[in-house]
């Protein structure tokens, strides 16, 4: 990761300036640019074996009955895949990676407000997820209860569930300490003129994000110290043969984690709010119904929790309650689709492969979304709870939503992260690799749920197997997707890039790129009369 | 950035403060040896928001701090209550 | 130039008091919801407690609060070695309340009285779920009384070496922030533990 000299007198972040020289430099850097980074090729490695785990799930689904392994394993197979992209790669995604390098920039500011606290939050990364991983070697082998962990399974099986437990507790720990640090940059370092109405909508997304990982993640850390006092102590607050409840179980993981999937997906909202203005060239419609819809969504989102549970036996008052929340929060969703919508309306759109992936995230999580409030409903719900169904809405949100939002992320700022251009034509192939191969594996699966295939089922009637080898086929094609991408982006040093790329008005475009160590030379300033997206 | 005025609290003020918080202790305990059935958890619950409600302000300061800390905590207590409300509704309505 | 913001650590470490308000807002909502399934349960249990103890610990807390609030007063003023003596005083307060823990714990556990005991698992659901919670909440409020001990400790003795001063007493405020938590936290679990007999 050299870089030569530049024509700024600052030298870029990229150059080892400290007391260590090459990875220890790293290692120990404390720089937000830097820590985005580490987390980004962390986050590399764990996708990659997430995909791998289920390109493996795949192959066994192939056809119906037991082709490789059995059922035990796949029972292993699908909670380790689950913990892995949702703990490792997901949940921190694009706050931690593009929070972390753009955030400051985009701010005015020199850094987070707490530098060491985020390094220390990349290192609790670390250590969660090697925990994690490490579940699956130690013990009596891999946890088979799913990324779920519901009790009372959870705290009846032989498997290694505590080392799992204990690094998903770790891994949120380092999440709070992430929101907690944005919260307070964004509070305290934003540029002088920089009021929170002119704040750019990234940043307003991850404030919104900041608030969820510090009020949520808690409760599912307390939920999961819970799950290792009953293996150990039985203290038995969900086992009911003690007396405890298991659907109290669910009620404190669902109010996490409902909210987690904001987490995830509110900065991936916040980086197609940035990219569709940029190449629209045009200023974004609806800048305050943007960043409040942010707040709307972290807020009501926080109450939907209980729609996981509607045939978990609870009320029918609560489940109407929450059926009525659930629709409630598609509302805000769809005022940032609108808004997007209308911001390339007459802009002059230049189709560049930020975009192209920009665009994919809106088809694809419009799908998601609305397969989302048929889940929400209660009538439908009974029929397709537990179905492949609900499996193919979970991937078009996390998958075809965080995911594409991320490809997007990675090409949008990838000219400043390393100062180097890509190949355009490449990453268009990559896209439409990534694009058909996605929709053709998650599609079939939103049938045959219809149809009755139910998740996380090893086996299935002979009628499913045409939809489980379509989605194979479609694996195939994502893989190949993602190797194309890898090419485009690393294999080799592109064309030196500009300051400003795609002509972009935020901060982060009028630093140089690479930026400098203390991103600006002179600290910017926001006029009385500009805004964040002052576009002709 | 650092001109606000500092608030130096008088030492008199934190005694009067504990004060009045043991004093709340002593009523909480004397409440329980009356019987009054269901009322008995609402009254120990009023008493001891009363004494977080002292702690918050006095000896965690937030009297003195700037209204966006008060807002937050109320905020966050909000969204607590929000959350046990909305878990009740599933229990109270089996 | 060294960048510094007091009023964005204060905000940091309320930010990070909101966590573990939350953290134990999970097991408060775990003791309602078993409160409401098991009411006489609860009240029967309550009676295995030592309310006596639990008073001094709640005065001990109190007083250890006030004493870190005074500190800063004191730092303020720029009488350290005052400061220095009151979070001593709060850090005995807190020696006090472990011991008087220790006793508690230690009184059940020769009985038989934990959880995953023989004892335990022959008792009612509801008193199970009591004393679950009982050694749950007050285990993990313990933690974090140790915790802020630690934290203390360490402010009080970059009181003593001056490193916090009158110009300089953010950390101080934070760890006295911290502090208080813990005893915002012992202030709900008093009542409903130890006096629903």
């Amino acid at each position: 990761m050299t870089e030569e000299k530049t024509h700024h007198p600052e030298p870029s972040y990229l150059v080892d300036t400290g007391k260590y020289k090459g990875l220890m430099a790293w290692l120990t850097s404390t720089d937000h640019k830097r820590i985005g980074l580490m987390y980004m090729y962390a986050m590399m490695v764990f996708f990659a074996v997430g995909v791998l785990l289920g390109m493996i799930m795949r192959i066994e689904l192939f056809f119906p009955g037991q082709q490789f392994y059995g059922p035990q394993m796949y029972n292993g197979i699908f909670t380790i895949h689950g913990i892995i992209m949702i703990f490792t790669v997901v949940i921190p995604g694009l706050a931690a990676v593009f929070g972390n390098f753009s955030m400051p920039i985009m701010i005015g500011a020199k850094d987070v407000a707490f530098p060491r606290l985020n390094l220390f939050s990349f290192y609790l990364y670390v250590l969660g997820a090697a925990i994690a991983l490490a579940s699956q070697f130690m013990g009596n082998g891999p946890p088979d209860t799913g990324w779920t962990f519901y009790a009372p399974y959870s705290i009846q099986t032989h498997t290694n569930v505590v080392a799992a437990v204990f690094g998903a507790f770790v891994l949120g720990f380092s999440s709070i300490l992430t929101g907690l640090n944005f919260i307070v940059t964004m509070h305290r370092m934003r540029a002088p003129g920089m009021t929170f109405f002119k704040m750019p909508l990234f940043p307003w997304s991850l404030y919104a994000t900041a608030w969820i990982q510090v009020l949520a993640t808690p409760i599912v850390g307390i939920t999961l110290l819970m799950i290792i006092a009953e293996r150990w102590l039985r203290i038995g607050f969900f086992d009911p043969s003690l007396g405890g409840d298991p659907v109290l179980y669910q009620h404190l993981f669902w109010i996490y984690s409902h909210p987690a999937v904001y987490i995830m997906i509110l900065p991936a909202m916040g980086v197609i709010t940035e990219i569709i203005p940029t190449f629209s060239q045009k200023k974004v419609f609806g800048y305050r119904a943007i960043a409040i819809s942010s707040l709307a969504i972290a807020l009501v989102g926080y109450f939907v929790w209980a729609h996981h549970m509607y045939t978990s036996g609870m009320s029918a008052t609560a489940r109407w309650i929450f059926s009525l929340l659930t629709f409630l929060v598609a509302v805000p969703s769809a005022i940032k689709v609108f808004n997007w919508v209308a911001t390339m309306y007459k802009g002059s759109i230049s189709v560049k492969p930020p975009f192209l992936f920009a665009l994919g995230f809106i088809f694809l999580f419009m799908i998601g979304g609305m397969t989302g409030l048929s889940l929400g409903a209660l009538a439908t719900n009974i029929h397709v709870h537990d179905t492949a169904y609900v499996v193919a809405h979970f991937h078009y949100i996390v998958f075809g939503g965080v995911g594409f939002a991320f490809f997007a992320a990675i090409y949008y700022w990838y000219p400043k992260m390393y100062g180097r251009m890509y190949n355009f034509k490449m990453a268009n192939w990559s896209f439409v690799f990534l694009f058909s191969g996605f929709n053709l594996l998650y599609f079939p699966q939103f049938i045959i749920g219809i149809m009755g295939m139910p998740r996380r089922y090893f086996d299935y009637l002979p009628q499913f197997t045409f939809g489980h080898q379509l989605s194979f086929f479609g694996g195939v094609l994502l893989v190949i997707g993602f190797v194309i991408m890898l090419i485009t982006l690393f294999s080799k040093k592109g064309a030196k890039a500009p300051d400003n790329p795609w002509g972009g008005r935020t901060f982060e475009w009028r630093i140089p790129s690479p930026p400098p160590l203390e991103n600006f030379d002179i600290m910017p300033e926001m006029g009385e009369n500009e805004q964040p997206y002052d576009y002709k | 950035m650092h001109t606000e005025t500092v608030h130096i609290t008088p030492y008199r003020a934190h005694a009067w403060v504990l004060i009045a918080l043991l004093a709340l202790t002593f009523v909480t305990i004397t409440v329980t040896w009356i019987d009054l059935s269901a009322l008995t958890v609402a009254i120990a619950l009023l008493i001891a928001s009363v004494k977080a409600y002292i702690v918050l302000t006095n000896f965690m300061h937030l009297k003195f701090e700037s209204s966006l800390f008060r807002v937050f905590v109320g905020m966050v207590l909000a969204i607590y209550v929000l959350v046990i409300l909305f878990t009740l509704s599933d229990y109270l309505f089996r | 130039m060294e960048h510094r913001d007091d009023i964005g650590a204060k905000l940091g470490m309320w930010v990070f008091i909101f966590t573990e308000i939350l953290l134990f807002g999970g097991l408060f909502l775990v003791y309602a919801i078993m409160r409401l399934s098991y009411s006489n349960e609860f009240h029967q249990a309550a009676h295995h407690l030592n309310a006596f103890i639990g008073t001094i610990n709640t005065i001990v807390l109190l007083v250890s609060s006030a004493t870190v609030a005074m500190s800063i007063t004191a730092v303020q003023k720029g009488n350290n070695k005052l400061a220095v003596l009151l979070l001593f005083i709060t850090l005995i307060c807190a020696a006090v309340f472990m011991v008087n823990k220790y006793f508690e714990w230690g009184h059940k556990i020769h009985i038989g009285l934990y959880p995953g005991s023989d004892l335990m698992v022959s008792l009612s659901h509801g008193q199970v779920m009591f004393f679950s919670l009982y050694y749950f909440m007050t285990g993990l409020h313990m933690f974090h009384l140790v915790v802020g001990g630690i934290i203390l400790t360490i402010v009080m003795i970059k009181v003593q070496t001056g490193t916090i001063n009158a110009s300089r007493y953010v950390l101080l405020e934070n760890g006295g922030l911290y502090w208080h938590l813990v005893d915002l936290i012992w202030i709900f679990l008093f009542p409903l533990l130890y006096l629903i007999t």
